[in-house]
C-alpha cells in the first residue's frame, strides 16, 4: 500500500472548472472519503487519481512518486465502479483472474489467488457465473474482489452502495469497512450519500464547485462545520439565516432571538445559525421556560419521531427517540404547543458559504 | 404486457390480438404460399391442387443452373461479408470513438447505398465496371470480384448500423476496469471491446450474407456467363416457363436462410441487436 498526495490538481472543460486547485492527502491505510453533490468535481477527482483523464494542472503522487502523467494501466489503482464493470463475457472467476492474468502470473498461481479473493469475499461457489447471473451485491463482491485480488497501490471506490437496496447497502458498507479496515487499504472513496460518508471515512472532503470546503473527521464536519453547505450536507441541520447579536443571542432574519453560547466561537460576523435536529428537547405545553412553539406536523419514524414546530416566523425540524405511547409526548398532535429547548452550546455560529481562500 | 392488466377479455384485447393475427398472416402469406405450391402436382398453379408431389423439386435438382447459382450466390455472399464486415466494423468503430468533425457526414455516406435503389445501384456500377475495364484492360463485369465488391456495398451499411448499435450500447466502464487491471489499449481491445461487440458483428455478418445471397437487382446487370447467382438465374428461368420449380428452388432458399438465423439466434439473441 502507498499513501497518496494530490498537489493543486485542476481539471478544466473548456471554459468551465471541474476540479480547482484541490490539495487532499490520504495517509498509508486511511479511508477517504470525497463527499458533495453531483457535479461538485469528486468523481473527476478519482477518475484523476485513476488515470483515466489527464488533469489540466497539478500533480498526483502514490508514496513519493508522481504519476500525474502515467496512463491508468501502469498505475496498479483498484478501482471499485458504481456500475461494477464487470467483464459481462467472463465468469465471476475470469473477471478476478483477469488482473493478475495481465500481470503474467501463470495459469496454477493465478487460480490460487482467485479462489482466496473469491473466498475473501463469500462468493467461491459462485466462480463460474456469468455476471448477469449474479444479483447486484454479488456482482459487487465479484468487483472488490477483482479491485483487491492485484494488491493494488491505492483503492479506489466510485459510488460503491448506490447501486445496492437499503437493507444490503448496510451490510456491504461494513464489509467493505472491514475488509479496508483488515488489510490497511489506502482508499478513496466518492460518494454523495452521507451517511456512506459518515460510517465508512476515517476522514470526509466535503467538495462543491470543485473545491474542498472542509476536510476533517466524520465527527469533526458534523459537529463543528465550518458553513452551512457543510453543516447542511453532512446531516440534516436546522439553519437559519441572521446575525449574532450578543454573545449569548442570535437574531434570525425575521427578528427572533435564539439563545446561542458564542464567546468561544471565532466568527463573529456568521450569517447563520445551524443546529441538529436532535439536539433540540421538545416537551408538551407552553411551558414557562424554553422557547414556545406551536407544532406544525409530527411524522414518525418507527425508532425516531420528527416534529416540526413553527416558532414565530421561522420552523424548526427536532428528531427524538420515540416516546412511549404513554409518554404526553406521543399524544402531541398538529396546532399544539409545544417548548423548545438546547444545550446553548450546541448550535454553531457560521458563515453561509465559506470565503475562497 | 398492458394487454394482461385484466384477466377479462375486453373488446379491445380482442382486436389487439385480431390485429396481430392478421399482421403475422399479411406478413407470412407470400412465404407459406410459395412453399405450399412447391408441392402441387400440376404445372399450371391452380386451386385446389390435383395432388402432391415432390416432382418439381426433382426438376430443380436436375437443373445445373439452379446448382451453379446457388454455388455462386453462397461464394459472393460469404467473400462479401467476409470483406465487408471488418470494414463496415472499422468504420463503426471510428463513428463511435473517433474523434474528427465529419463523423457524422462518414456514417451518412456510408449508409447511403442503403438508400439507392439497386437497379440504379447496379446501372451505375455497371458503367463503372466498363470503364474500369477499358483503364485497367482487364474483365470486371461478370466476374467474381465485380460481383463481390458490389455485394461488399450490401454488407457496409448493415455493418455499420448494427455495429454502431451494438458499440453505443457498450458500457465503457468496463473498458477502464481492464485498463485499472494492467491492461494496455491494444488487450483492452482484444479481450473486453470486440467480444462485447461480438453479438453486433455476427448479427451484422448474418444480414451482410443474407442480403447478398438474396439480391436480385444490384446483380442482374453484373453477372455473366458461368457468374449468375441464384436469384439471377431464378429470374432467367421464369422468362421462359412458369411453373412450381421456382417455388422448389425458392422454398429451398428459404429454408437456408431460415436455419442461418436460427443458428445465429443461438449464439447471440438476434431481438437483442435488431
Amino acid at each position: 500500500m502507498s499513501s497518496l498526495a494530490i498537489e493543486k490538481l485542476t481539471k478544466r472543460f473548456g471554459a468551465s472548472v471541474a476540479v480547482d486547485e484541490l490539495d487532499l492527502s490520504v495517509r498509508e491505510g486511511e479511508l477517504v472519503a470525497l463527499l458533495g453533490p453531483s457535479g461538485c468535481g469528486k468523481t473527476t477527482t478519482l477518475r484523476m487519481v485513476a488515470g483515466f483523464l489527464p488533469p489540466s494542472s497539478g500533480r498526483v503522487l502514490f508514496d513519493k512518486e508522481e504519476v500525474t502523467r502515467l496512463p491508468a494501466y501502469k498505475r496498479a489503482t483498484g478501482m471499485v465502479f458504481q456500475s461494477y464493470a464487470l467483464f459481462p463475457h467472463m465468469s465471476a472467476a475470469d473477471n478476478v483472474g483477469f488482473g493478475l492474468e495481465m500481470r503474467g502470473l501463470n495459469a496454477a498461481d493465478r487460480r490460487k489467488k482467485v479462489e482466496d479473493a473469491l473466498k475473501l469475499v463469500r462468493l467461491s461457489h459462485l466462480a463460474e457465473r456469468l455476471p448477469r447471473q449474479l444479483s447486484g451485491g454479488q456482482q459487487q463482491r465479484v468487483a472488490l474482489a477483482r479491485a483487491l485480488v492485484i494488491n493494488p497501490r491505492i483503492f479506489l471506490l466510485d459510488e460503491p452502495l448506490s447501486n445496492l437496496d437499503a437493507k444490503l447497502r448496510a451490510e456491504v458498507r461494513l464489509e467493505i469497512r472491514s475488509l479496508q479496515q483488515r488489510l490497511g487499504l489506502t482508499t478513496l472513496m466518492v460518494t454523495h450519500d452521507r451517511e456512506e460518508a459518515l460510517t465508512m471515512a476515517d476522514r470526509l472532503v466535503v467538495m462543491e464547485s470543485g473545491r474542498v470546503r472542509q476536510i476533517g473527521t466524520p465527527r469533526e464536519l458534523y459537529d463543528a462545520p465550518k458553513d452551512a453547505f457543510v453543516a447542511d450536507f453532512v446531516g440534516r441541520c436546522n439553519i437559519l439565516a441572521g446575525r449574532r447579536e450578543s454573545e449569548t443571542q442570535f437574531r434570525t432574519g425575521s427578528g427572533l432571538l435564539l439563545p446561542v453560547d458564542s464567546a468561544t466561537d471565532e466568527c463573529k460576523d456568521a450569517t447563520a445559525f445551524a443546529l441538529r435536529p436532535e439536539r433540540i428537547t421538545l416537551q408538551a405545553g407552553g411551558g414557562a421556560d424554553g422557547i414556545q412553539g406551536r407544532l406544525k406536523a409530527v411524522t414518525y419514524m418507527g425508532a425516531q419521531t420528527e416534529y416540526v414546530v413553527a416558532v414565530g416566523a421561522e420552523a424548526l425540524v427536532i428528531v427524538q427517540s420515540t416516546p412511549h405511547a404513554d409518554e404526553p409526548l406521543a399524544a402531541l398532535k398538529p396546532g399544539d404547543m409545544v417548548s423548545l429547548d438546547w444545550d446553548r452550546k450546541a448550535p454553531r455560529l457560521v458563515p453561509q458559504a465559506l470565503p475562497r481562500v | 404486457m398492458f394487454l394482461r392488466l385484466t384477466d377479462q377479455p375486453s373488446l379491445g384485447r380482442v382486436l389487439v390480438r385480431t390485429l396481430i393475427a392478421v399482421a403475422y398472416l399479411i406478413i407470412f402469406a407470400p412465404v407459406v404460399m410459395i412453399v405450399v405450391t412447391s408441392f402441387f402436382a400440376q404445372e399450371i398453379i391452380s386451386f385446389p391442387p390435383p395432388g402432391l408431389s415432390l416432382q418439381w423439386y426433382a426438376n430443380a435438382w436436375g437443373k445445373p443452373e439452379f446448382f451453379r447459382g446457388l454455388s455462386t450466390s453462397l461464394e459472393i455472399a460469404l467473400l462479401a461479408a467476409a470483406i465487408g464486415v471488418p470494414i463496415g466494423t472499422a468504420a463503426a468503430l471510428a463513428i463511435v470513438r473517433g474523434e474528427f468533425p465529419w463523423r457524422g457526414g462518414l456514417s451518412s455516406f456510408l449508409l447511403a447505398p442503403l438508400a439507392v435503389p439497386g437497379v440504379v445501384a447496379g446501372s451505375g456500377l455497371y458503367m463503372l465496371y466498363v470503364m474500369a475495364e477499358d483503364f485497367f484492360d482487364r474483365d470486371i463485369k461478370a466476374t467474381t470480384e465485380g460481383l463481390v465488391a458490389a455485394h461488399t456495398l450490401l454488407a457496409i451499411p448493415w455493418t455499420v448500423r448494427l455495429v454502431v448499435a451494438s458499440l453505443q450500447g457498450l458500457d465503457r466502464r468496463a473498458e477502464e476496469a481492464a485498463a485499472n487491471l494492467g491492461a494496455n489499449p491494444f488487450t483492452v481491445f482484444r479481450r473486453i471491446t470486440l467480444p462485447m461487440m461480438r453479438p453486433g458483428i455476427v448479427a451484422a455478418a448474418m444480414f451482410s450474407f443474407i442480403q447478398s445471397f438474396e439480391n436480385l437487382d444490384l446483380s442482374m446487370l453484373l453477372v455473366g456467363p458461368g457468374r449468375i447467382t441464384l436469384p439471377v438465374a431464378m429470374l432467367n428461368y421464369l422468362e421462359f416457363r412458369i411453373d412450381p420449380t421456382l417455388a422448389a428452388v425458392a422454398t429451398v432458399q428459404i429454408t437456408l436462410v431460415g436455419l442461418l438465423m436460427v443458428v445465429t439466434d443461438r449464439f447471440v439473441k438476434l431481438s437483442r441487436v435488431v
